[in-house]
């Protein structure tokens, strides 16, 4: 025998009438309920599947909770185009519609301020990573130093080894102040689109084994953008990538309002 | 570059920048990305199912041990720039290969450092929710 629970999208600025949107959460079709007033998304899922056990084993693989995000998120998402979202938290299981429907009308006060507050804003996501300098001297000055050491290692040209040490002191101080500019301008750049953003938040710098990019990762930043903001947003990014030619910035949005809708104003 | 016409980097911009998520759509979008903002983000209504919280909550944690902290992120920065390119090819693929190395070890040991910690929150968590964190609290 099969028990269904309700798995919650979102609650969405959307007065009746049929919602088209992609399959969610394990294939399951999407309905909107009405809670209070505000339209709420949700689908049925199997608790064998998504009940409280099977949950806490289920989020420890990555494989399952990889496909489940990723449905998840083109509900939300595709909801986005669509109508004004308030994201739930991941994972947000009711046991039944009845119980969920409550819920949700016990805060619809709340709920239709947060909506009104991010409503109709779009979440857009800046990476900001320190790339190496270009510069001409290095494959020059390489092979110098590297004939120069290979000897110094053998001890017969002290003169040479202490002339490369040097030369590597003041390499690598340099290296470390260029560092230091680029963490500072990565700052700026947060400064400047800051300037556009209804609110902003900064996440942790993703390790190069997430982020897939070997590049230090100096600024994780999302920010919330009236369509106004979020209109200019891509050609200010492009600017600040074009003023730091130390830095690499890469955009991604537009988002749902996901990091926007559990804080307040 | 007109609105929406985000592809378009400006003249001079890294070549990465935006093309490629932009681009792609959402469909393709980073896994890290995505459990970054729908993990521990979003409205909190909580469910039926309430322990899910807790489980989000410790699995954020782990998550957490891949996504570099602000200081590890930094001094993964300072390692970077550090790195010796003036040394022979040779020598400069050992170095990435002992960085890397070095960079293993480091997360072996935030592992076992956040494991402890998780451990601390479960107990925590378990034994009353009153002490939630405070961006729980609302």
């Amino acid at each position: 025998m099969t028990h269904e629970g309700v798995w919650v999208y979102a609650v969405v600025d959307h007065a009746g009438g049929d919602v088209f949107l992609p399959a969610g959460v394990a294939g399951t079709s999407v309905r909107a309920l009405t809670a209070g007033g505000l339209t709420v998304l949700a689908s049925n899922v199997d608790l064998a599947e998504f009940g409280e056990a099977a949950l806490r084993r289920n989020l420890e693989d990555l494989t399952w909770l990889e496909e489940v995000a990723r449905a998840h998120h083109n509900v939300v998402d595709a909801a986005a185009r669509l109508f004004p979202v308030l994201p739930a938290r991941f994972a947000t299981v009711h046991h039944a519609d009845a119980s969920m429907v409550a819920a949700f009308a016990d805060r619809a006060d709340q709920l239709r301020a947060a909506l009104a507050r991010v409503g109709g804003h779009t979440e857009w996501g800046v990476k900001v990573y320190a790339v190496p300098k270009q510069r001409g001297a290095q494959p020059v000055a390489a092979p110098a130093a590297v004939s120069t050491s290979t000897g110094a290692g053998t001890g017969s040209e002290p003169g040479a080894g202490m002339a490369y040490l040097k030369r590597r002191r003041s390499e690598i101080s340099a290296k470390r102040e260029s560092s230091r500019t680029a963490v500072a301008s990565a700052r700026e750049v947060h400064v400047e689109l800051s300037g556009r953003a209804a609110q902003t938040r900064l996440y942790p710098p993703q390790s190069p084994a997430l982020s897939g990019t070997k590049e230090p990762m100096l600024l994780n930043a999302a920010y919330l953008l009236d369509a106004g903001g979020a209109a200019g947003f891509a050609s200010l990014v492009g600017q600040a990538a074009a003023a730091h030619p130390d830095l690499r910035l890469d955009l991604t949005g537009p988002w749902p309002p996901y990091s926007f809708a559990g804080q307040e104003a | 570059m007109m609105e929406g016409d985000i592809v378009q980097a400006g003249a001079g911009a890294p070549q990465s920048y935006g093309t490629a998520s932009v681009a792609s759509g959402r469909t393709s979008a980073n896994l890290g990305d995505i459990l970054e903002r729908i993990l521990d983000k979003g409205l909190v209504i909580a469910g039926d199912i309430q322990v899910n919280l807790l489980d989000i909550e410790l699995l954020t944690i782990k998550l957490r041990l891949v996504i570099a902290s602000l200081d590890t992120a930094r001094e993964v920065g300072i390692n970077w720039w550090e790195n010796d390119p003036w040394l022979s090819a040779d020598a400069s693929r050992r170095a990435e290969q002992r960085e890397l190395g070095g960079a293993e070890t480091d997360l072996r040991a935030e592992n076992r450092r956040l494991r402890g910690r998780v451990s601390e929150l479960e107990a925590d968590a378990y034994g009353g929710n009153g002490a939630r964190r405070e961006r729980r609290t609302r």
